[in-house]
């Protein structure tokens, strides 16, 4: 995990959310830890999308999640949505 | 228009999928039952109303660009503003711009104008979702007939 790419992220949602900055660690899951609603989810996923350019592929890891047995875990700890934002925008080129 | 059954939408007058940009155009009913109570002696078309049409405005823009496989959902209103009214009769034009196709999710920004004039604009995102069920889609279908949807972009429409 990029700790620029975590950075940009903790920033985006302690903006978007309300949430101290400080209380926002790589181990921190959106939803248990931070109770990021799905509205706001909806906003954070604007903002990091437009902040690198990429187009997270949310439904298809809701789907992973919901039918492939993939711990949310991978995409809902920040460190692991951080992995996966470093990966999309590896494979933009 | 028909406001009481939240048809907004009178005909889509231009649709651009590749600049993902909307225009449609309609005409304020000369009377309806939402007049009569907004306001008594003096008709205007409720705000809600205007941003309610900017969102289906900008809806068809959004689920035709998906070939009317998903429907989008209203799920947030910012940056709205009401600059004029709006009376009975009135011809309007909405014109939609797709700012984001995210995952299950987009962002469009409209604008109501009448005869050149800026009377409201909305920032709306949406959220993207699967058909509940098949009288969403076929009731949908069937507007989108009406206004004017071109009839291949409605999978098996």
């Amino acid at each position: 995990m990029s700790a620029a790419t975590f950075d940009k992220v903790a920033d985006i949602i302690a903006e978007i959310c309300g949430i101290d900055r400080a209380t926002i660690t790589p181990e921190s899951h959106a939803i248990n830890d931070l109770g990021i609603d799905s509205l706001d989810f909806l906003d954070v996923a604007f903002a990091i999308d437009k902040a690198f350019g990429i187009k997270m592929p949310l439904e298809q890891w809701t789907q992973e999640v919901n039918e492939g047995g993939v711990s949310d875990d991978t995409y809902f700890v920040l460190k692991g949505l951080a992995e996966n934002i470093d990966k999309l925008v590896a494979a933009k080129g | 228009m028909r406001l009481e059954y939240f048809q907004m939408i009178d005909r889509i007058a231009e649709l651009d999928l590749d600049a993902r940009t909307i225009a449609v155009e309609c005409t304020l009913p000369e009377e309806s039952p939402i007049f009569e109570g907004h306001f008594p002696g003096y008709p205007i078309m409720p705000g809600v109303l205007m941003i309610e049409t900017i969102a289906q405005a900008g809806g068809w823009l959004v689920m035709a660009g998906l070939r009317f496989r998903q429907m989008a959902f209203l799920a947030k209103v910012s940056e709205a503003k009401m600059r004029s009214f709006l009376a009975p009769g009135q011809a309007i034009r909405v014109e939609a711009t797709q700012d984001h196709d995210g995952s299950g999710y987009a962002v469009v920004s409209g604008r109501i104008k009448s005869a050149g004039k800026l009377i409201s604009e909305a920032t709306i995102t949406y959220r993207v979702m699967n058909f509940p069920n098949p009288a969403l889609r076929d009731g949908l279908f069937e507007v989108a007939r009406r206004v004017g949807v071109p009839p291949e972009l409605m999978q098996d429409g």
